[in-house]
């Protein structure tokens, strides 16, 4: 009888301790279904995921170029105007003042940012700078020590190749050592260094804008076109993977019809309004008759006496340039035009007025004009402010969606889409905010802009400083020279090629003359001619 | 519950055992889920964290994010030994192995990053922390369950366990 007891006694205490073993099952099987629930749930509730697919956007990133290695010859570049652009140019190839560039370097490791170390890794474009050509001597002065220090083998580059300075740009050309051109001057002179420089057998690259008067249009345009040589306009904002984003939508007709196009430029201070011959503490900068060369300054321009307020700050004379249209209208004309490829309007009317910066040059400080472009039912409008700097996105209207496009890109649902009725009732989009966002990789609140402030924020808020491509930062005109240089060796047109410069040319000198001439402007495209109305 | 403590056996009331049960089952399952959530986020690795050690430990942490192979034999070893010592407490398996493994684990993290005046945190934390923080208890934690074999009665381990008496 006990020995039967002992047996169940057994048997029960090993049916119990087997569920005492067993206690962490469950547990078990509760943490499985918690996280089974936890994941599918975060799949399910990723709506930006959700948008993308329905829009059928998942492969978006590949329309984006990568960075390849610069490779094949050396290539000898001349620079023609070592100013405030010159010298940024000097550095996106690579190319900056000795002392300069280790107290960069330093500063920017003590902040933890490491575009200029990405730079030297990467930026490579195996080029020398040969050759520099300006009128100031003290500009020419620092073209040669930028020239001489590569940031990649500091300075065996120039040692191998060593630079020299030109009088005139003539002489520049006339030299066989040098394949390549860069002009960064004045815009009077543009058109005319460049018909020059191709005739002379250079590449060229050359700053906005292409032409200063309606007449540089047609030899322009002779010129390059069948050159055989690789020009390429100083546009640098479609190098921006945002922008390459921005166009691949646009191309799938996401929009629907679109109908309007907006350009704003919005700046508020005496520098950013080209009042440039003074420094912010009152000095006015250096430079005279002697040190300066004004004849050939000068060129074709007017031939006025010496002046200092002229040298520096040309831009507001339209004795030198288009004044707003040439400088910042010209960046926004040709980031649209890339996109829609609007070409040439079929009206221009502008209003406007100098009312604020009313003692130096001719540049209004308001500015308005409309564009028509009626074969393709859709206006194009410009407005400038140079008294206020509130930053308005480039928006681009269309029936189903519109969508701003700068620094970043937003798409946002018309709420009387067709298209994406679907959507829109389903709650997975609406029509109050923008179903999709792609943002740039530079920070605005990352420290690099809290030392420059204002007109950082302004260049990079129209897409005009940095971009992110696969997880490296590029600085965009380094892109564009690059973009030029790789088309020289391998062969190919660049994107701000001479049919899209000379579509800007023509849209710049009509909007320029509806300005100045206070009438509006048409194009007679059989003739080849402004006509004003 | 019997334990011996100091060579003397002391009886665990039934509380304290089922409080030592539920411990082994709360850490458990919060290793297992840090390991799950790293092994199913492709992008994950330990680099942000490493990059932020300071203390004694810098140097070798240095070293891991300078070596791509390093680290991802780090990232994998933290993913899977975390997986594994959950799994191993939750279910009372190889516990005492497991636990101990987990006191070490988490102990690194805490020499990797230790809350001590003068250094700072390899990004954001919520609460505030001197000498002690959530690492080293949650550490000593484990150690407590090393030497508490709750597991012999519930959990696996069992099964292995040759039972006094029989």
């Amino acid at each position: 009888m006990s020995k039967e007891k002992d047996v169940d006694h057994k048997d029960n205490l090993g049916r119990r301790s087997m569920l005492k073993a067993l206690a962490g099952i469950p547990v078990l099987g509760a943490f499985g279904f918690e996280s089974f629930r936890k994941f599918s749930h975060a799949a399910q509730n990723d709506t930006r995921k959700q948008i993308i697919g329905e829009l059928g956007l998942d492969d978006l990133l590949s329309s984006v170029k990568p960075v390849m290695k610069s490779d094949g010859d050396l290539i000898r570049v001349g620079m023609v105007g070592f100013g405030v652009r010159g010298r940024q140019l000097s550095k996106a190839l690579g190319f900056m003042e000795k002392a300069e560039f280790e107290e960069e370097l330093a500063e920017q490791k003590e902040r933890g940012d490491d575009s200029l170390q990405s730079q030297i890794d990467h930026g490579n474009l195996n080029i020398a700078i040969t050759g520099i050509c300006d009128v100031f001597d003290l500009h020419a002065e620092r073209g040669l020590d930028y020239a001489q220090h590569d940031i990649f083998s500091a300075g065996d580059i120039a040692r191998k190749h060593p630079v020299k300075r030109y009088r005139t740009y003539h002489d520049m050309l006339a030299d066989p050592d040098i394949d390549a051109i860069i002009i960064a001057t004045p815009d009077h002179h543009h058109a005319q260094m460049t018909i020059d420089a191709i005739s002379a057998g250079k590449h060229v690259y050359c700053e906005k804008a292409p032409i200063h008067r309606e007449d540089e249009i047609q030899p322009l345009y002779n010129t390059v076109k069948n050159s055989g040589l690789i020009y390429q306009m100083g546009h640098q904002i479609p190098q921006n993977a945002v922008f390459q984003q921005a166009r691949e939508i646009i191309n799938r007709g996401l929009l629907g019809k679109i109908s309007q196009v907006e350009t704003t430029t919005n700046r508020n201070s005496r520098s950013l309004a080209w009042i440039r011959h003074v420094t912010n503490s009152g000095k006015t900068k250096p430079g005279d008759a002697q040190s300066i060369d004004w004849k050939q300054w000068l060129g074709k321009s007017p031939q006025v006496p010496f002046s200092i307020e002229r040298f520096y700050s040309w831009a507001r004379f339209f004795d030198y340039d288009t004044g707003l249209f040439g400088q910042l209208f010209s960046h926004e004309f040709d980031a649209i035009n890339q996109l829609l490829h609007l070409g040439i309007p079929s009206m221009v009317s502008t209003t406007g007025g100098q009312y604020f910066y009313k003692e130096i040059g001719d540049m209004p400080d308001v500015l308005h004009t409309s564009f028509e472009y009626a074969d393709r039912g859709t206006t194009l409008t410009y407005s400038a402010n140079l008294t206020s700097s509130k930053i308005r996105p480039r928006t681009i209207y269309g029936r189903d969606a519109s969508m701003t496009v700068g620094g970043d890109l937003s798409v946002t649902p018309d709420i009387k889409s067709e298209r994406y009725a679907d959507l829109l009732e389903r709650g997975l989009v609406d029509s109050s905010r923008p179903m999709l966002e792609i943002s740039e990789g530079a920070d605005l609140s990352s420290p690099v802009d809290a030392v420059t402030s204002a007109s950082v924020r302004y260049y990079a808020s129209r897409g005009l400083t940095t971009t992110s491509i696969f997880g490296r930062m590029y600085d965009v005109t380094h892109l564009h020279l690059k973009e030029w240089l790789d088309c020289i060796r391998h062969g190919g047109k660049p994107s701000a090629n001479i049919e899209m410069a000379i579509q800007e040319a023509v849209v710049l000198a009509m909007a320029d003359i509806s300005y100045r001439e206070q009438c509006r402007t048409s194009w007679d495209s059989v003739n080849k001619q402004i006509i004003r109305v | 519950m019997n334990v011996y403590i100091m060579n003397n056996r002391m009886e665990l009331s039934k509380w304290q055992t089922g409080l030592l049960v539920t411990l082994r089952f709360l850490i458990g399952w919060h290793l297992l889920y840090e390991g799950i959530f790293k092994l199913l986020k492709p992008e994950w690795s330990s680099l942000g964290f490493l990059e932020g050690s300071q203390w004694i430990f810098a140097g070798i942490a240095h070293w891991i994010t300078s070596n791509p192979g390093v680290l991802s034999a780090v990232d994998f070893v933290n993913t899977w030994g975390l997986i594994c010592i959950g799994l191993g407490l939750i279910l009372g398996l190889f516990t005492r192995t497991a636990a101990i493994a987990g006191t070490v684990l988490i102990g690194l993290y805490y020499l990797f990053n230790p809350p001590l005046i003068g250094l700072g945190t390899a990004g954001p934390m919520e609460g505030n922390y001197l000498i002690v923080n959530k690492n080293l208890i949650e550490s000593v934690m484990l150690l407590l369950i090393a030497v508490s074999p709750t597991a012999r009665l519930y959990g696996l381990d069992a099964l292995f366990t040759k039972k006094n008496g029989h």
